[in-house]
């Protein structure tokens, strides 16, 4: 079973994205949460690095977290996966690990 | 007799700019400001607010948390004008590394360069960071 990882810092303002796509295996789930979510959006300045990473996981961001922030799911870049709380335990019982990245 | 913060004669008013750099809900600092802002409006001083870096998210529309369990504060935003408090800056740059026009804020501001910015730093008396 491969691991999830969840990021909750900005990507604009800390580098604890980068630490996540650099130290995670390929394979691995990556899961977006509170600040984190900015990462997951369209037309920013780290959204092509996203994607880039997308080649190597499989990303998810928390769609409450989201929309609190004023985004929908429409701004999401494609292929990022848009779970809810029970998305979000459902990744934690389906992976064998979890590693937070805070 | 009067107490001390009942005296007529007012001190000079100096320039308080208030520098938003985080975004909203992820940590505290977001609130803390408005809170601090929202109080500080009794002294009737020259005051501005600044939005940089992350802090620009704080004035994106259409905020709902709802399902997060935390006050949606974005509203507040609003009600500044009513306080006097009128100068919002936004930065440029800040705004298009994260994809956002003036057009996606909840006020009015004035959307300013990094350079114009830091001019309007250098005049304030006091600088709040938050």
């Amino acid at each position: 079973m491969t691991m999830l990882h969840t990021v909750n810092k900005s990507p604009f303002e800390r580098r604890t994205l980068d630490s996540c796509f650099s130290h995670a295996e390929p394979g691995s789930a990556v899961l977006m949460i509170e600040d984190a979510v900015y990462g997951g959006i369209k037309g920013t300045a780290v959204a092509d690095k996203v994607k880039a990473a997308m080649d190597h996981f499989k990303i998810y961001v928390l769609g409450p977290d989201v929309r609190a922030r004023g985004l929908d799911e429409s701004q999401v870049i494609d292929g990022i996966n848009v779970v809810d709380y029970a998305g979000f335990v459902d990744l934690v019982a389906d992976h064998a690990k979890v590693q937070a990245w805070l | 007799m009067a107490e001390p913060w009942e005296e007529e004669e007012q001190g000079p008013v100096r320039k308080f700019m208030y520098v938003n750099r985080r975004a909203p809900y992820g940590t505290i600092y977001a609130l803390e400001s408005l809170e601090v802002v929202l109080i500080a409006a009794a002294f009737e001083q020259d005051v501005s607010l600044a939005f940089l870096d992350d802090g620009v998210f704080q004035l994106k529309k259409g905020q709902d948390t709802s399902a997060i369990g935390v006050k949606n504060f974005s509203p507040t935003y609003r009600a500044l004008e009513g306080y006097d408090v009128e100068k919002l800056y936004v930065e440029k740059e800040s705004l298009a590394a994260r994809g956002l026009t003036a057009d996606d804020l909840v006020v009015p501001v004035q959307v300013v360069d990094q350079k114009e910015l830091g001019a309007l730093m250098a005049e304030q008396d006091v600088l709040l960071s938050f």
